[in-house]
């Protein structure tokens, strides 16, 4: 569908109609589903980063009130396989409880279950463990050194990932380039870290021979890895879909609790829940976010061109695989952001250290790389003296450009990034924005504008898998729906995946009613179990717009096509002199008309009236393929995501330069997601995201000390950001379409928190470069900026004694 | 040990353990599962209730604490079954929340400051709801959804107090 035609619905200011129940406390999370004869589980943390398990001892938490079982990870390890590994790396094995040794502090060792989640935890404090300390590895480089003890002995190493891609002349172009800078840049590692933690219930029925499974869940093949792990046909295990998720951005793949909860079910036959609490989850959940170090050298020219770029990528992986090396290979996809840079070296390394293991975190990799990009396109601008936004609109892939091949494989859609620019600096009065920095500047505070640009890859179809991993040979990430029309003409339809927040339901009523020009509002959504679902890649990689957005478009055109079939029967016309309108079919020359209750009674009730070989019934599925991407990797280059959303920031961030405590004057983001189906949903994302990315520069770490304890526990020293720190955020629509969706539509569900982490950064450096000072580090916190100012300040003065 | 709760207007009894926290009484003794556990040490404010019309952490304060004060949930809001407080529906027009799993706390929150502020300005609104964390929505339509249900408040032509 071009972006000519005109829509009704779609784009049109429409409640979410998913918040009803949201408002009335009437969401059914996890922890909400009453099952009779619930067991409760609490785990036992190991408190050694790295040590043999030399014994176990249950037998007094056996005997503690409300007990029913205590597991080990020996007999758990035996009775399932281990957890799956993205990598080719089959020597890093991950069981749900440690088995033989830890390899972090927190790891679960023990699972007590008991009648209550307090007496599980009052009988988990009473299980023994006696430990061998074993040397551990917590920094990075330290990590990555051939010397450093490897978190697994059978693995020989720490490396997991170690792989160099060249694309294009990088080489030549250095050498031919008058300039050239280097740096480095560290995302410290921190998360999404939802309100909800992760939680899992499980019962079996031995006569039905099904597991029945409630979890706060995002993740593709969920069901499927279960199913592996616990070594029973994938059709035994039941996902129950319409499970509301509260918050996940990524991170909600609790497969190791879910593998627990599921074989104590079958092993006690009763049905048995883990609900983390804040300490399970923020110390082993498995659930932190990329911890990065980045190396960056650029080749550009005195105009600020930048022709060529290399970049190594460190990521501190933790404890265990996974998925998370993955998050290396997502922004291969989008590794010259929206610029010309002609050619690429990208080493990405991957390491395990003795820190919990990470999972996928919005964006999956995405922001961290946008920040050193970002970085580098600063700093160009300051060797060649000129502004940081000429030097971008300089470096940017121009309008017509499109559709533009990057060197690594990846042809982006569609974009105006100079446009978006220029309507944010329009919007903002950037003359005056930076008169009011150099205001507050002469007023003695510290004051800096921040700038980043980026792009937000959506559509999300894991070629990064196959590109990463040659064992592995996926080409589809497809997403599916049904549509079916009742025998009174009521109309629904089916989504195959669990929701945390992104308004999945209004997105398919929305699609559907603007196909079958149907009040939305009288569409029903519901979301059946995986044995009754379609196939489904869950909500990542912002691909619901695009995918489930798509799959709905191609299942209610499909039903469109099936009634104007069926109603150019009745009229003994050709289907294509019938016209469609608002549910009613006619023809003009013979004026007959076929009403929406006409075609439903026909379909349902008379079959003697259907064309032959139509089915009864008027029921429909489309399993939507992803738009772009369906080859393998070839020569180490791949179409990744079909979409390109565009995001272009604008920050004045101002401090004291004694308290250093930053405070977001202004905030304005330049936003193009193309067609966008329901403003409310995608401004939410967008503020929200950014939000996050305040966090991740400003406040949140999972800190780790040298004795490899993490010290950011709780929320009072793991800090998310209140009403108090995320500032006032003026949106700047652009809407650009894309070719390759149904409406037009792009991605949005990580936007804002691709480029927020980049601009603040820019905008404190910005701040502290009069003093001669710069971070490289994130988050900056604000006793890194107090005592960077005063060392600096006090340098000078020493300076000037001498 | 037994309790006494009044609860949404309601006199209810339990028997718990002295050590249960008001929320898991509200939750699995009163299956009011409206009220959330987030962070459980008071910081994420997901379990905000209102005690006596002030917004309180129900997962810092045992069952038996409360014994003789009003506990307002999520639950007691709603004027009946299917219709919404005017506050619950600023926030649906609005789009003031994403998953939904902050959302009963920050409505209490900004239910209790329109209890006695008819006319917040935006400072007031973002202070009362600093105390509840959401992790979805970066605040922005949470602001404005407790202003435009201050708006329509002031403009309704009903007696405040109570029930919104």
């Amino acid at each position: 569908m071009s972006s000519g035609v005109h829509l009704k619905f779609v784009s049109s200011n429409r409640r979410v109609r998913e918040d009803r129940r949201f408002v009335a406390g009437q969401g059914r999370y996890v922890a909400d589903v009453a099952l009779e004869g619930l067991l409760h589980v609490a785990v036992l943390p190991s408190q050694h980063p790295a040590a043999r398990i030399l014994s176990i001892n249950t037998a007094e938490a056996m005997k503690m009130p409300g007990v029913h079982y205590v597991l080990t990870g020996e007999e758990l390890a035996k009775a399932t396989e281990p957890l799956m590994n993205g990598l080719d790396t089959p020597n890093v094995r991950r069981f749900p409880l440690a088995v033989g040794q830890v390899r972090y502090a927190g790891e679960w060792v023990v699972a007590v279950v008991a009648e209550s989640r307090a007496q599980a935890e009052d009988a988990a404090e009473k299980v023994k463990v006696e430990y061998e300390p074993l040397p551990y590895v917590i920094d990075s480089e330290e990590a990555y050194s051939p010397s450093s003890s490897p978190v697994h002995a059978e693995h020989g190493s720490n490396l997991l990932l170690d792989k160099t891609f060249v694309w294009g002349e990088v080489d030549k172009h250095f050498a031919e380039s008058p300039r050239h800078l280097s740096f480095r840049v560290v995302w410290g590692r921190s998360s999404t870290v939802p309100i909800e933690t992760f939680g899992v219930a499980a019962k079996w029925d031995p006569w039905r021979e099904i597991l029945d499974v409630w979890a706060s869940i995002q993740m593709p093949k969920y069901a499927d890895q279960i199913a592996r792990s616990l070594r029973i046909p994938l059709n035994h295990v039941r996902v129950h879909n319409d499970v509301d998720v509260g918050g996940s951005y990524g991170v909600k793949r609790g497969i190791k609790q879910s593998v627990i909860v599921s074989h104590l079910a079958c092993l006690l036959g009763r049905p048995v829940r883990l609900i983390e609490d804040r300490l399970d989850n923020m110390r082993a959940g498995d659930a932190h976010g990329p911890d990065r170090i980045f190396d960056v050298e650029v080749a550009f020219n005195d105009e600020g061109i930048v022709k060529s770029m290399k970049m190594r990528a460190l990521d501190n992986v933790g404890a265990y695989a996974g998925r998370s090396p993955f998050q290396l290979g997502k922004p291969i996809g989008a590794i010259v952001g929206p610029y010309k840079i002609e050619s690429v070296k990208y080493h990405a390394v991957a390491v395990t250290s003795n820190k919990a293991a990470q999972e996928a975190v919005r964006g999956f990799g995405q922001a961290p790389t946008n920040y050193a990009i970002e970085t580098a396109i600063d700093k160009v601008a300051a060797a060649v003296g000129l502004d940081r936004i000429e030097v971008r609109r300089r470096n940017f892939i121009r309008a017509e450009e499109f559709p533009y091949l990057i060197p690594s494989g990846t042809r982006y859609d569609s974009g105006d990034y100079h446009t978006v620019v220029a309507k944010v600096l329009a919007h903002a009065d950037y003359e005056g924005l930076k008169r009011e920095r150099d205001e507050l500047r002469a007023s003695g505070l510290c004051a800096g504008i921040g700038i980043s640009a980026c792009l937000e890859p959506s559509g999300g179809n894991s070629a990064f898998e196959p590109l990463l991993n040659e064992k592995n040979t996926t080409s589809t990430w497809m997403e599916s729906c049904r549509i079916n029309v009742d025998g009174l003409g009521f109309v629904t339809a089916t989504i195959h995946t669990t929701s945390s927040g992104q308004g999945h339901e209004t997105l398919a009523a929305t699609v559907i009613g603007e196909v079958l020009q149907i009040n939305p509002d009288q569409i029903r959504i519901v979301r059946p179990d995986t044995l009754s679902s379609l196939p489904s890649n869950s909500p990542v990689g912002s691909r619901m717009a695009i995918m489930l957005g798509g799959a709905a478009f191609h299942a209610a055109q499909k039903l469109k096509a099936k009634i104007i079939r069926l109603a150019a029967h009745q009229f003994g016309c050709a289907e294509k002199d019938v016209v469609y309108e608002g549910g009613t079919v006619s023809n003009a020359a013979s004026k007959k008309k076929l009403t929406w209750a006409e075609h439903v009674t026909i379909a349902h009730r008379n079959f003697h009236l259907l064309p032959e070989g139509m089915e009864p019934g008027l029921e429909v599925t489309h399993v939507m393929q992803v738009p772009t991407g369906t080859q393998l990797p070839k020569d180490g280059r791949v179409q990744m995501y079909p979409c390109h959303s565009f995001e272009f920031h604008l920050v004045l961030i101002a401090f004291d330069p004694e308290i250093g405590k930053p405070t977001i004057r202004r905030y304005v983001i330049g936003h193009d997601c193309g067609t966008v189906i329901n403003p409310r949903i995608v401004k939410g994302m967008t503020l929200g995201g950014i939000a996050h990315g305040i966090g991740a520069s400003l406040l949140e770490e999972f800190v780790y000390d040298s004795e490899g304890q993490m010290l950011t526990q709780s929320f009072m020293d793991y800090l998310l950001p209140s009403s108090h720190e995320v500032p006032h955020v003026e949106i700047v629509h652009h809407c650009t379409p894309s070719p390759f969706t149904v409406f037009g539509q792009k991605g949005s569900g990580e936007s804002g928190y691709l480029g927020s982490p980049a601009a603040i950064s820019s905008a404190i450096n910005d701040a502290v470069a009069p003093l001669g000072i710069s971070f490289s580090k994130l988050p900056i916190r604000i006793a890194a900026i107090s005592d960077a100012i005063a060392a600096a300040k006090d340098g000078n003065k020493n300076k000037e004694k001498a | 040990m037994k309790v006494k709760l009044n609860v949404n207007g309601c006199q209810r009894e339990a028997d718990v353990e002295p050590r249960k926290t008001l929320l898991d009484t509200l939750r699995e003794d009163f299956l009011l599962v409206g009220s959330h556990a987030g962070c459980e040490h008071g910081v994420c404010g997901a379990c905000t209730v209102l005690v006596d019309g002030e917004p309180s952490r129900s997962c810092l304060m045992f069952a038996v604490q409360a014994d003789g004060y009003e506990i307002t949930t999520i639950e007691g809001l709603a004027p009946a079954p299917g219709e919404l407080s005017v506050v619950q529906d600023a926030f649906c027009e609005t789009h003031g929340l994403q998953c939904g799993y902050c959302t009963p706390g920050m409505i209490l929150a900004g239910h209790a400051l329109l209890e006695h502020n008819d006319s917040p300005t935006r400072e007031d609104i973002v202070e009362a709801i600093s105390g509840n964390i959401c992790r979805c929505t970066g605040y922005g339509q949470i602001v404005e959804a407790i202003e435009f249900a201050a708006d329509r408040l002031r403009k309704a032509n009903t007696p405040r107090g109570g029930r919104s």
